[in-house]
């Protein structure tokens, strides 16, 4: 799976990003500013990082990826479609009656590791994981992305602290700092402050990255492995909606349905992406 | 003199005889090692056990990502916060995906009398039997507490048992055996049948030994699973009396009366449930006290039982 080429990535997060459009479809709801706002940084994990076999899904030694802001599912089941872990065909049926692939992510999806869309559960669900894989001696790691709304939980600061308790060197979390979450603006919902000094306050190792820029995602995710004895955090700067011109930054596609013109456009949009040069 | 013998002591040293036989056995507590008993699987395996800080919620979670593992956590804490503080992580994370986490809710009901409200759970099985895949299980004595904890190893799924903090009567034998998802008559009567759990099937028994001597014959059946009730079970022991008592420390709603009920809602059966009457408990100086205030007591059950039969 492993592609070491930032333009061959970037191609992958195109596909990434036309496959959320898939679960997404016309006149139908999904949560459209936070999956592409994490597009990206997903498909680094799956595509460049992360050690998984899609034909043996529950290898024990595979790397897990946990998407605690579950909303944001849309661009891991377009990742494990891309992967081969279920038909492409069957994005399209996202959030419908019947389907695997439901609204919030289940453990029954194939690739999905962890229950989450109640917010800040997969951060702790990650320090469990993270916990067996110490006490197995097996190498793998925990990669969770949480949205920068989501840290106003007071769980993931639990989590947060038991991990740096444990030295859990083997959970890298991952914020997707899109600066909107479901009401407006951070800064003038619920204005949580400085993330990474807090993280460091307690004891994780920061980094701060362009959660579009391919090449520093990539290298983010590398140098965490040089990290010992602390969990380290990736704060990954990034625009809701990113791909789509009418919808970044725009608080009401956070869950927005589109029509069959905004659908078309936005289609367009992600084909033109390249042109961006860098993806930023 | 009956014997009496303490259940969180019989956990907590079943857990350690399981744990050297399952290295899959992995325990998580908030705190309270020396109270749920905890202490005995910390002590004899350190990298096993997870002390998780007074933080139950971040507890529930991180069991659920070990059981993803492989592992077999016991999650241990009292069953005030067991249940209450991270019902949502339950929900959402354990019972949802019917992970193999195992919570264990200890000082139930009034057991902490104490501590008072705060630490009084009355209303943990009520809160657990709404969530489906959930299974309950209200030990009735230390004995059958071993055999608990063995049989909630071999299932696979979530599990909540809620643990008497007080020193209980030996009701059962070592070599019953035990099965989740079974009611057993502990004794046979023909006017009544008293469906109890937990501390209230000894209340059970003294209130029958009295009704013995009114001429009243009453069946005491010992429910240790409320859910999944014993459907069949319950209806046959109901059919040939001519009324039915439940019997719980724990309110009246929603927890093993609410489950009976609901079982014998199709049935032409009277029914009478003794409990905690919708309210929340006290402090008070000793268990006694409080179990005689919110009537569980025998003479509470014997006024139930000459009502259905006036």
């Amino acid at each position: 799976m492993k592609i070491n080429e930032i333009n061959e990535l970037k191609e992958k997060a195109r596909a990434v990003r036309k496959g959320i459009l898939e679960c997404i479809g016309i006149n139908k709801k999904g949560h459209l500013g936070g999956s592409m706002s994490s597009a990206d940084l997903v498909t680094a994990l799956y595509f460049y990082k992360m050690k998984i076999n899609p034909k043996n899904p529950n290898d024990p030694d595979r790397d897990r990826f946990i998407f605690s802001k579950g909303h944001s599912v849309l661009a891991q089941y377009a990742a494990l479609a891309e992967c081969g872990y279920f038909p492409k065909s069957m994005l399209e049926t996202t959030k419908t009656f019947g389907s695997i692939l439901q609204g919030h992510p289940e453990i029954r999806t194939p690739g999905i590791e962890a229950n989450t869309g109640s917010l800040a559960q997969g951060l702790s669900v990650g320090v469990g994981m993270a916990l067996g894989g110490k006490l197995d001696k097996r190498d793998y790691k925990v990669y969770v992305i949480l949205g920068d709304g989501e840290l106003n939980e007071g769980q993931v600061w639990e989590a947060i602290t038991a991990a740096s308790v444990y030295k859990l060197d083997n959970l890298v979390a991952i914020v997707d700092r899109n600066k909107l979450q479901a009401s407006g603006p951070i800064k003038e919902i619920y204005d949580i402050g400085d993330i990474k000094s807090k993280f460091e306050a307690f004891g994780w190792k920061s980094f701060e990255i362009n959660g579009h820029n391919m090449k520093e995602i990539v290298e983010a995710l590398d140098s965490v492995d040089e990290i010992k004895g602390t969990p380290s955090i990736i704060i990954a700067q990034t625009i809701k909606g990113k791909g789509i011109s009418f919808a970044e930054n725009v608080t009401g596609f956070h869950n927005a349905s589109l029509t069959a013109e905004q659908f078309k456009e936005a289609n367009l949009d992600i084909e033109n992406l390249e042109l961006q040069g860098e993806l930023i | 003199m009956i014997k009496k013998s303490n259940l969180r002591e019989a956990y907590g040293k079943e857990l350690v005889a399981l744990g050297r036989k399952d290295e899959r056995i992995v325990v998580l507590d908030a705190d309270l090692r020396g109270s749920t008993m905890s202490c005995y699987f910390a002590k004899e395996f350190p990298e096993r056990f997870f002390e998780m800080g007074i933080a139950e919620q971040n507890m529930i979670s991180t069991a659920a990502g070990l059981s993803l593992t492989g592992k077999i956590p016991f999650v241990n804490t009292f069953a005030v916060f067991a249940t209450g503080r991270p019902y949502d992580q339950i929900r959402q994370g354990v019972a949802l995906p019917k992970l193999n986490v195992k919570i264990v809710g200890s000082s139930c009901g009034l057991s902490d009398y104490g501590d008072g409200a705060t630490h009084q759970s009355i209303e943990d099985m009520a809160i657990m039997c709404s969530i489906p895949n959930m299974v309950i299980i209200s030990p009735v004595d230390a004995v059958e507490m071993k055999k608990v904890v063995k049989a909630v190893v071999e299932y696979q799924g979530p599990v909540y048992i809620r643990i008497n903090r007080n020193d209980l009567p030996v009701l059962t034998d070592e070599d019953e055996s035990f099965e989740i998802g079974k009611i057993y008559k502990i004794a046979d009567g023909k006017d009544i049948t008293i469906f109890a759990t937990g501390f209230m099937v000894y209340q059970a028994l003294q209130a029958r030994a009295i009704l013995q001597d009114k001429g009243i014959s009453v069946r005491v059946i010992n429910v240790s699973t409320i859910k999944p009730i014993d459907v069949d079970k319950v209806k046959e022991y109901a059919k040939d009396v001519k009324g039915v008592i439940t019997a719980e420390e724990h309110t009246v709603i929603g927890g093993l009366g609410g489950a009976i009920c609901e079982v014998l809602s199709d049935e032409l059966v009277k029914i009478k449930r003794v409990g905690i009457d919708d309210k929340f408990g006290q402090s008070a100086s000793n268990y006694e006290e409080l179990i005689n205030y919110y009537g569980l007591t025998p003479q509470a059950i014997i006024e139930k039982a000459e009502e259905l039969l006036s």
